[in-house]
């Protein structure tokens, strides 16, 4: 994986390798590669938590891990490489304050005045210098409220949970979002800088604000994951986005064990990351979930699932993660017991519309209403569903109008919302799907 | 860190305040400036007067040109600022959402970048 450190240290690599023989450095870049993709979210936020200047602690950061690359191969891996890499990013910092402490008065800046930049002075530097390398502390959950923090654009607080946790370039994070890697990576700039002026602090907010904050936390961790569905990237940047988010999802589980919404979102990952071994066919296409099969789920996620959302059911705090998880769990279960349970779900969409009635799980509620009671009553729900804002252009709606009307023996009907769906699908997969169905409805 | 708290809102005059609103707004604003002050976090509290008080003054190529009326002319207008000194955004934020401005108009909070102290521009403390 590409991670913003090492690909500043990779630039300079073999300039950098000096007299060290090629083996060495290969285990030196493989060891600190290894380092920055399992520590960089945790140093990174560490380093720019005290003075909250991302771009700052980015620089210091990248700056370690090239000096990682240069010394390492002859001087051999330090004993604690994280503890090493944290040192030198401190020191590098320490050193650009000096050089900017000289400007204390400061002459009229130009980029000040027109608003171009914020505080010139540096953040007191004290409580990083308390940090024992030894014992690093982990500040990725202030990191994950920073991010998420109501004066950040919604829109970008996916992106950068991304770049700052998990250390993914702009230019990974600009094919997930179908955004030019420029104009990505300028939103990512300007939300870090805001960040830094507006001093948006590194804290988690108490108990009496957790409630109102957590949500957007939750949201930008599931929009990771959320990628996956819209069809936006390639098959294998959808499955490592929707791999990160169950990473996240499980770290921010580990730090807050006792929030139901947190452990449910982990919960639904797990299951819906079960999946991703029957979702793609050979040919690369997706594959339904009513058509996967289900021995080639992974049955150890589908287990931490379980486990999960039982955690979670303990608190007796429902909430829209949980319920999602739930749902995710039913069809989970078809690799135990052979089917879905319809009316289970049926229950559960129901119970979804009332918490979060987004049109995906209207659709879905009309879906299964038409499975559970017939296609009469799930036109019927559909119909409701339509004329809301959005109806029109969402392809599930109309595969799933295409798919009840069929049912019902309304061949002339259903080819027209087939044909809808097919023109809305951006899922090569699912569109060939859309088609052979379409095309079959004619020949029953 | 030094926030500017922009009270946005309409002018009295336009939004037909009555007097029980004008009343409420008083001792409203009355209690916010003290419990900023009891607080230690009040540089400065400013209510402005209308607009119609107001001259714009621009400079280009060297030429002087003052303008009555305010440099945007919209119906929601800077009405007042509150400069506080308090740790971070979230504490700005609270003193926002404590301002009785914020019921009717807005509050736009904006950063200090530099501050003239002591004979000097000066960066945030």
């Amino acid at each position: 994986m590409a991670r913003p450190g090492m690909t500043a240290a990779g630039a300079h690599d073999a300039a950098a390798a000096g007299a060290a023989t090629d083996a060495a450095r290969d285990t030196a870049r493989a060891r600190a590669e290894s380092v920055a993709r399992e520590s960089y979210g945790r140093l990174l936020a560490l380093i720019a938590a005290p003075g909250g200047d991302i771009p700052s602690a980015e620089d210091a950061l990248a700056d370690a891990f090239l000096e990682a690359l240069t010394r390492w191969p002859a001087a051999g891996i330090p004993g604690n490489p994280e503890g090493w890499l944290l040192t030198v990013a401190r020191n590098r910092l320490r050193d650009r304050w000096k050089s900017t402490a000289v400007r204390r008065t400061v002459p009229l800046d130009p980029t000040v005045l027109f608003g171009l930049s914020g505080s010139l002075d540096p953040p007191a530097p004290l409580s990083l210098d308390d940090v024992d390398p030894d014992e690093i502390p982990d500040k990725r959950l202030e990191l994950l409220f920073v991010c998420a923090h109501p004066a950040i654009d919604p829109g970008i607080r996916t992106p950068l949970m991304l770049q700052t946790v998990l250390g993914f370039d702009a230019a990974r994070i600009a094919v997930a979002f179908s955004l030019p890697e420029s104009t990505m990576a300028q939103r990512l700039v300007r939300a870090k800088r805001r960040i830094r002026d507006a001093r948006i602090p590194f804290t988690v907010p108490g108990l009496s604000e957790l409630s109102g904050r957590l949500p957007a936390v939750l949201e930008a961790i599931y929009g990771a994951y959320a990628i996956d569905w819209q069809g936006v990237a390639g098959p294998s940047v959808r499955e490592s986005l929707a791999a990160e988010s169950l990473y996240l999802a499980t770290v921010l589980a580990a730090l807050l064990p006792r929030e139901p919404e947190v452990l449910g979102l982990a919960a639904l990952l797990s299951f819906s990351l079960s999946r991703a071994p029957a979702r793609a066919a050979p040919d690369g296409s997706t594959i339904a979930l009513d058509d996967q099969d289900p021995a080639r789920w992974d049955r150890e996620l589908i287990r931490q699932g379980e486990m999960l959302l039982r955690r979670a059911h303990g608190f007796d705090r429902i909430g829209r993660f949980q319920v999602e998880a739930a749902i995710e769990s039913v069809h989970c279960d078809r690799a135990r017991s052979g089917e879905t349970d319809r009316p289970a779900l049926l229950a559960l969409y129901g119970a979804l519309v009332r918490i979060a009635p987004t049109l995906g799980a209207r659709v879905a509620l009309a879906a299964t209403v038409g499975a559970v009671e017939g296609s009469a009553a799930g036109l019927a729900a559909l119909d409701s569903v339509a004329v809301l804002p959005g109806a029109d252009g969402f392809q599930p709606a109309w595969a799933t109008r295409a798919h009840l009307l069929a049912q019902a023996g309304r061949v002339r009907d259903a080819r027209v919302a087939y044909q809808r769906a097919i023109a809305l699908c951006a899922d090569a997969g699912i569109r060939s799907r859309l088609q052979e169905q379409c095309a079959l409805i004619g020949a029953a | 860190m030094r926030y500017s708290l922009l009270v946005i809102s309409q002018e009295a005059e336009d939004a037909n305040i009555s007097d029980e609103m004008m009343e409420w707004g008083r001792a409203a604003f009355d209690a916010y400036g003290k419990s900023l002050d009891a607080a230690g976090v009040l540089i400065s509290a400013d209510i402005l007067q209308p607009v119609s008080a107001s001259t714009t003054v621009t400079v280009r190529d060297s030429a002087l040109r003052v303008q009555d009326g305010p440099f945007a002319d919209t119906k929601e207008r800077l009405n007042g600022t509150f400069v506080i000194e308090v740790p971070d955004l979230d504490a700005a934020i609270a003193w926002a959402e404590q301002c009785p401005a914020a019921q009717y108009g807005a509050v736009e909070i904006r950063p200090s970048a530099i501050i003239f102290r002591d004979g000097a521009w000066r960066g945030q403390e």
